[in-house]
């Protein structure tokens, strides 16, 4: 039976939201997103998945929208990546890890954190950051800074 | 004296800036738009620093020591000002209400659905989340038919005002989340809603 819902639950959201997770709404200046050993330049309306990496060159910044209404931006010389993104819009259940490698990131948390406190984390190269339905910034300085 | 002495700062901090990969780190909770702040909760080998105020602030030194502090409002802007810029409107919500027990809207939630189109006009690439919710009579399984029915019935009346509907997800909370807490089986109206969420 749990199997059942399960098969049942993974068609439905795929119907839904096929691969995407987020969508792109604001970007300036020289951005990419890898994807599968791709590289992208960052349009405005481009649907992100989980595995993203989002790039950002010195005078760009790319700002995203996800599914559970979370919103995210990255500032100039960043790199993020969207580990996991997974969210049931009847339960509310889910998890959002991202990991910022370098640079400057913006967050305001989304329903699924509402739902379930520890359900969004955040990595940095020291440090893991449990969101529990808040706004915050974090910045990982340049090695050469 | 004084320049000499400022030379020997800055060449300690290159020398613990080479012998340690350890690159500084600075997280900062925000104050929302009431004000107040949710938590952020900071790991690092074992420390574990609670942020749970606005602009309580938490910085890893290159040479790996963790401590709390407190950024100021000039400080963020200063460090964040260009990032913050980026982040996407929030998203808008509206409310519409439905007849008891069917998918059709009260009068004025249809008038509404006009906003909804305005609101959409204001932002660069609108998509829209579409969610039912129902009062407590009824069982779980019939209340996640109906709130999806509800969803999928004002993702129809939002087509039928233009809006492309592959720009539109839905989906059925059921009972779970109940505007109006009430016990099992209370006939409650304002829980009859469908929340849009335009973002």
């Amino acid at each position: 039976m749990r199997w059942i819902s399960a098969v049942l639950l993974s068609v439905f959201v795929g119907a839904v939201w096929a691969n995407d997770v987020g969508q792109v709404k604001v970007t300036k200046g020289v951005a990419h997103v890898e994807r599968e050993g791709t590289r992208m330049p960052v349009v405005v309306g481009m649907p992100i998945r989980q595995s993203d990496k989002l790039v950002t060159g010195a005078d760009g910044t790319v700002g995203v929208t996800f599914a559970d209404n979370s919103l995210l931006s990255v500032g100039p010389n960043s790199a993020l990546v969207v580990d996991k993104f997974a969210f049931n819009a009847s339960t509310h259940e889910g998890q959002f890890d991202a990991s910022l490698q370098r640079g400057t990131l913006a967050v305001i948390s989304g329903k699924m954190v509402k739902q379930s406190p520890d359900a969004m984390r955040i990595r940095t190269p020291a440090s893991i950051l449990g969101v529990r339905g808040t706004e915050f910034v974090v910045k990982v300085a340049d090695p050469g800074a | 004296m004084t320049a000499r002495t400022t030379v020997c700062v800055v060449l300690a901090l290159l020398a613990c800036s080479c012998a340690t990969p350890v690159r500084e780190e600075t997280v900062v909770v925000l104050p929302g738009p009431d004000g107040k702040s949710g938590t952020v909760v900071v790991q690092r080998e074992g420390a574990r620093q609670v942020l749970d105020a606005p602009y309580a602030a938490n910085v890893v030194r290159g040479d790996g020591s963790l401590q709390g502090s407190r950024a100021s409002e000039q400080q963020v802007a200063a460090s964040f000002g260009t990032t913050l810029a980026a982040l996407p409107a929030r998203p808008t919500t509206f409310l519409l209400y439905f007849i008891t027990a069917k998918d059709e809207l009260t009068s004025e939630s249809t008038a509404a659905l006009d906003k909804v189109l305005a609101d959409m006009r204001a932002r660069p690439v609108p998509d829209i989340a579409v969610t039912g919710h129902t009062d407590t009579v009824g069982t779980s399984e019939y209340n996640d038919r109906l709130s999806m029915q509800r969803a999928e019935r004002v993702k129809g009346f939002l087509t039928g005002i233009g809006i492309p509907s592959d720009r539109i997800q839905t989906a059925g909370r059921g009972k779970r989340e109940l505007l109006v807490p009430t016990a099992d089986n209370i006939d409650e109206p304002r829980n009859r809603r469908v929340e849009i969420n335009v973002r």
